[in-house]
């Protein structure tokens, strides 16, 4: 073990198949998601000693990763959404309901605005808690419950064909 | 930003179904939904989503690691450890995906057992259950995949074909062996019964060895070394069935 206020190559390496997944489903493309984590990973290296040893690392890394996820969105226009997985034919012909729902699942996940995506994710795929995800997104909690909302009734409308993902006004049904 | 928070029974649903709840709160809630049929159906409706997303994305944190995340090491000796952390914490994760799924049974350590064996056993198990993702180049690109495999494995690899027995080619990935670069060959029959081809480089170089049988927690590996390479051919049949594929391989990749 190196310093215990000094990034540690061990704990980081620890983190990565968290960070892969999250950033997997952050953006649904394996290409994208792996520049993400090397991104997050080299800001790691270099502004280790931002992070305060003894803390919860994973969380501060989610951070580091949200806040590259979002410059990212902001220096590229138009969204490079959603190319994904279902640009790739699924070699396996059998299943094909199974594999049906899947697409359903990535496309819905895929309109729904990232800052909701971010959160449906922390919170279902990552299980943190809610105010693990206000810290992380750097959003007051009731914006993450906001969120939170809006991403399930958009994912649950898309998912039982109700209506698209993209569109109108949501959740005022549930008042 | 002008959004609205949603009203505090909403919210306590949500809680409810990420199980941020206290206990009293949490049996409140589900007396609640005994009596609301639309806020039950919401809860469930949230709960699919959840599982379905864990079920989609879970696998991607039992991958192997790809080498340019760890790539830092090589410019800060100090890192070391990194490289062998990240193989042996894929190695933990795949042994951890076998285990659960061949739950109930003593998953003994398989130490003794050739890391040819081991490692087809996991490629197996880790590999096969996946539904889109079971390789990285298709079986319709087989030119592409051979050249590919090759180029990495720096040896003239052979794709098999295995159609008179029924098994179709679904395609190939690379992996990271012991000994360097691992590559994945896997195969499909009529019914979606899945066997893999696993090959990796022969430490001990130019010898051959018969074919050899290990079972592993009901994963049957038939292994033999051919030249340049270590060749190991596992799947969930019998032992049997399995040496009549393993023969047609052989017979086929050594020229």
């Amino acid at each position: 073990m190196t310093m215990a206020h000094s990034i540690d190559g061990e704990l980081l390496a620890a983190e990565i198949p968290r960070l892969r997944r999250y950033a997997r489903a952050l953006t649904r493309n394996g290409q994208a998601a792996d520049d993400l984590v090397q991104d997050c990973l080299e800001r790691a290296w270099s502004k280790g000693h931002q992070w305060e040893a003894g803390t919860d690392l994973c969380a501060w890394l989610f951070t580091v990763m949200h806040n590259l996820y979002v410059n990212g969105l902001r220096r590229r226009q138009p969204q490079t959404d959603p190319i994904g997985h279902a640009e790739f034919a699924d070699p396996r012909t059998q299943s094909q309901e199974a594999s049906m729902q899947v697409r359903d699942l990535e496309q819905a996940l895929g309109r729904l605005p990232p800052e909701q995506r971010e959160v449906l994710l922390l919170v279902c795929l990552e299980e943190m808690s809610y105010e693990q995800v206000a810290s992380v997104t750097g959003v007051p909690i009731g914006t993450v419950m906001s969120r939170l909302h809006r991403a399930r009734e958009r994912m649950r409308r898309f998912m039982s064909g109700e209506q698209s993902p993209t569109g109108g006004p949501v959740i005022r049904r549930v008042k | 930003m002008t959004q609205e928070r949603p009203s505090p029974e909403i919210e306590e649903l949500h809680a409810y179904v990420d199980g941020q709840l206290g206990p009293e709160a949490q049996r409140r809630v589900a007396e609640r939904l005994a009596r609301e049929s639309r806020s039950r159906e919401q809860v469930e409706a949230y709960a699919a989503i959840r599982d379905d997303l864990k079920a989609l994305y879970d696998p991607v944190a039992s991958e192997p690691i790809p080498p340019r995340l760890l790539a830092r090491r090589q410019r800060r000796p100090w890192l070391q450890p990194l490289g062998a952390l990240a193989a042996s914490l894929a190695l933990l994760l795949a042994g951890g995906f076998i285990g659960m799924h061949l739950q109930g049974s003593r998953f003994t350590p398989l130490a003794g057992t050739p890391s040819v064996v081991r490692e087809a056993a996991m490629a197996y198990a880790v590999y096969t259950p996946e539904v889109r993702h079971p390789v990285e180049v298709p079986g319709e690109q087989e030119q592409h995949l051979v050249s590919w495999l090759t180029k990495r494995m720096g040896v003239q690899l052979r794709v098999p074909q295995l159609a008179s027995l029924g098994f179709h080619l679904v395609g190939g990935r690379l992996l990271s062996s012991d000994d360097g670069p691992g590559a994945l060959l896997m195969y499909e029959d009529g019914q979606g019964r899945r066997v893999i081809l696993y090959a990796c480089h022969n430490e001990e170089k130019d010898r051959n060895s018969a074919f050899r049988f290990a079972q592993e927690e009901g994963i049957s590996v038939f292994h033999w070394l051919e030249g340049p390479l270590s060749y190991a051919l596992a799947g969930e049949v019998d032992r049997a069935a399995l040496l009549t594929i393993a023969e047609a391989v052989y017979q086929q990749i050594s020229v």
